[in-house]
């Protein structure tokens, strides 16, 4: 059966959810991604849109007009280790309770899921199209001065995922964890091949 | 066909194909995608793999751009020294990336240095990228369109090496990258690797490398077996897609290599996503022409 969250996302709703888990999710979801997190925790500038429940897309979208509104044409995440830096504020601030993004975040982020009880899971990259058919509706734009990709685009959605649980509310990290079995399985594949490219002689 | 009609035309051909470009992928990656899908069975990569397909088919049957990071467009040529129109050749590519741009439509990813402002058009400062190769006595061009997304630019990187780090320092310094950067990436990634005497060489032939049909080899059989080795290796890391760990990591390695300085070895790293968004199109000089990264394309 899928697992579906539903903003607003209560802490209790999160609790017995684990990194590498599979859910889905139903109800706001706002783009999010370098800029508003720079204006937010450098800058201190209020956000135009209350995060408290909700959850952020670390994505940057193409988007079309359509007549006055807004439609989603494709939308899929971007590297959430770029705001890796600025997260665990972001979160404490904001009460976000959902960041979906691509790849792993790091010991911020970690502290941040842990402290104020907040995920972060992965969509899969390069499923614009696929995400876009999940968002029913555009319901507003802010700080579309920024541009097209790092705008908020404060979208309404229905069964948007597969999302990966990365990093859960007690701080385990699943992107963390196969990374000290890629880098152990890296030593003898190196060793290996290095005996076969003694080109030098 | 007068000048002015030939340049219209043929920024329209590019113009087309760059924003097909945006929303198919290539035989060759579709091919491998298909077989790497069938290696897999944790759910995890199971449903990812299939989030992938359904994507690609949503995509072609919505006609938009299969990744929302249509990237900063760049086309690789193979121009030849009498082909009528070299002369426009910048100025139709310009235009044409500026075209698909409105029509895919494509993101809007070109930002221009200090002013650090976005365009809006995917036209920038000498953007389109454009990289020349001239050949002799052909009338025809060969284009490659590319578009990378800012994802797999980021473990793009370069270093030379001194010659007693060996070819060993090249095996050490790619999986650095590919375990580090890798992961975030999108695997299973293409990773293209330029070897030569210094960095910019390395650089443009790690990019040129990605361009090489999936499963063709180095002309030299050293090059060609350090492939596979490299190939083998990283697979058995596991990153799996999206790096959240599987039966392989990569949809290949090539090597592109230029002759180096007997001090020096420098090796650059580019990789493409598994979204590798790369076509193919050959114009002739009467402006026919034939697109050969998709077979049955209709413009």
């Amino acid at each position: 059966m899928k697992k579906i969250l539903t903003t607003p996302i209560s802490d209790e709703a999160l609790e017995g959810l684990s990194a590498g888990d599979i859910v889905y999710l139903d109800g706001y979801l706002v783009t999010c991604r370098d800029m508003p997190h720079r204006r937010l925790v450098d800058q201190g500038r209020p956000l135009p849109v209350d995060l408290r429940g909700l959850a952020i897309f670390h994505a940057g979208p193409i988007v079309a007009r359509d007549g006055d509104d807004w439609r989603m044409v494709s939308i899929g995440p971007t590297t959430s280790m770029r705001m890796e830096v600025h997260e665990q504020e972001f979160i404490r601030q904001t009460g976000v309770k959902l960041i979906i993004g691509k790849g792993g975040m790091g010991p911020n982020t970690e502290a941040g899921c842990r402290d104020y009880k907040a995920l972060h899971a992965v969509f899969p990259g390069g499923c614009a199209v696929l995400a876009a058919s999940r968002v029913e509706e555009i319901e507003r734009v802010e700080w579309l001065e920024l541009g097209m990709p790092e705008a908020m685009w404060v979208c309404r959605v229905r069964g948007f995922g597969p999302l990966i649980i990365s990093i859960d509310t007690r701080g385990n990290n699943l992107f963390e964890k196969n990374k000290r079995i890629f880098n152990a399985r890296k030593v003898p594949a190196i060793e290996d091949i290095s005996r076969q490219v003694r080109f030098i002689t | 066909m007068d000048h002015e009609q030939a340049v219209r035309q043929m920024t329209d051909i590019v113009a087309r194909f760059t924003d097909y470009a945006g929303k198919h992928l290539p035989d060759d990656i579709m091919g491998k995608l298909t077989e790497l899908r069938a290696a897999e069975g944790s759910p995890l990569a199971r449903v990812v793999y299939d989030s992938m397909f359904d994507n690609l088919a949503m995509a072609a049957q919505l006609n938009r751009p299969c990744c929302q990071d249509t990237g900063v467009i760049q086309y690789y040529l193979k121009a030849g020294s009498r082909f009528p129109l070299l002369a426009e050749v910048r100025h139709i590519l310009t235009e044409a990336a500026a075209t698909a741009t409105r029509t895919a439509p494509l993101r809007h990813n070109a930002v221009q240095i200090f002013e650090e402002k976005n365009t809006g058009t995917n036209t920038g400062e000498r953007i389109p990228w454009i990289d020349w190769d001239i050949v002799p006595d052909s009338s025809g061009i060969e284009i490659e369109v590319y578009m990378a997304g800012g994802g797999c630019s980021l473990p793009g990187q370069g270093k030379t090496l001194m010659p007693a780090a060996g070819y060993e320092g090249i095996v050490a310094f790619v999986f650095e990258v590919m375990t580090t950067y890798g992961v975030n990436a999108c695997p299973p990634l293409l990773v293209g690797i330029g070897i030569g005497g210094s960095i910019d060489v390395a650089a443009n032939l790690s990019k040129r490398a990605l361009f090489r049909p999936i499963g063709s080899r180095h002309p030299h059989p050293r090059g060609a077996a350090m492939e596979l080795l490299l190939e083998k290796g990283l697979n058995e890391i596991g990153l799996g897609p999206q790096g959240l760990s599987g039966t392989n990591s990569v949809m290949g390695v090539h090597i592109e290599t230029a002759a180096r300085h007997p001090s020096t070895i420098s090796v650059a790293i580019s990789v493409g996503c598994w979204a590798h968004r790369r076509g193919t199109l050959r114009i002739n000089d009467d402006l026919s022409y034939e697109i050969l990264s998709h077979k049955g394309a209709q413009l």
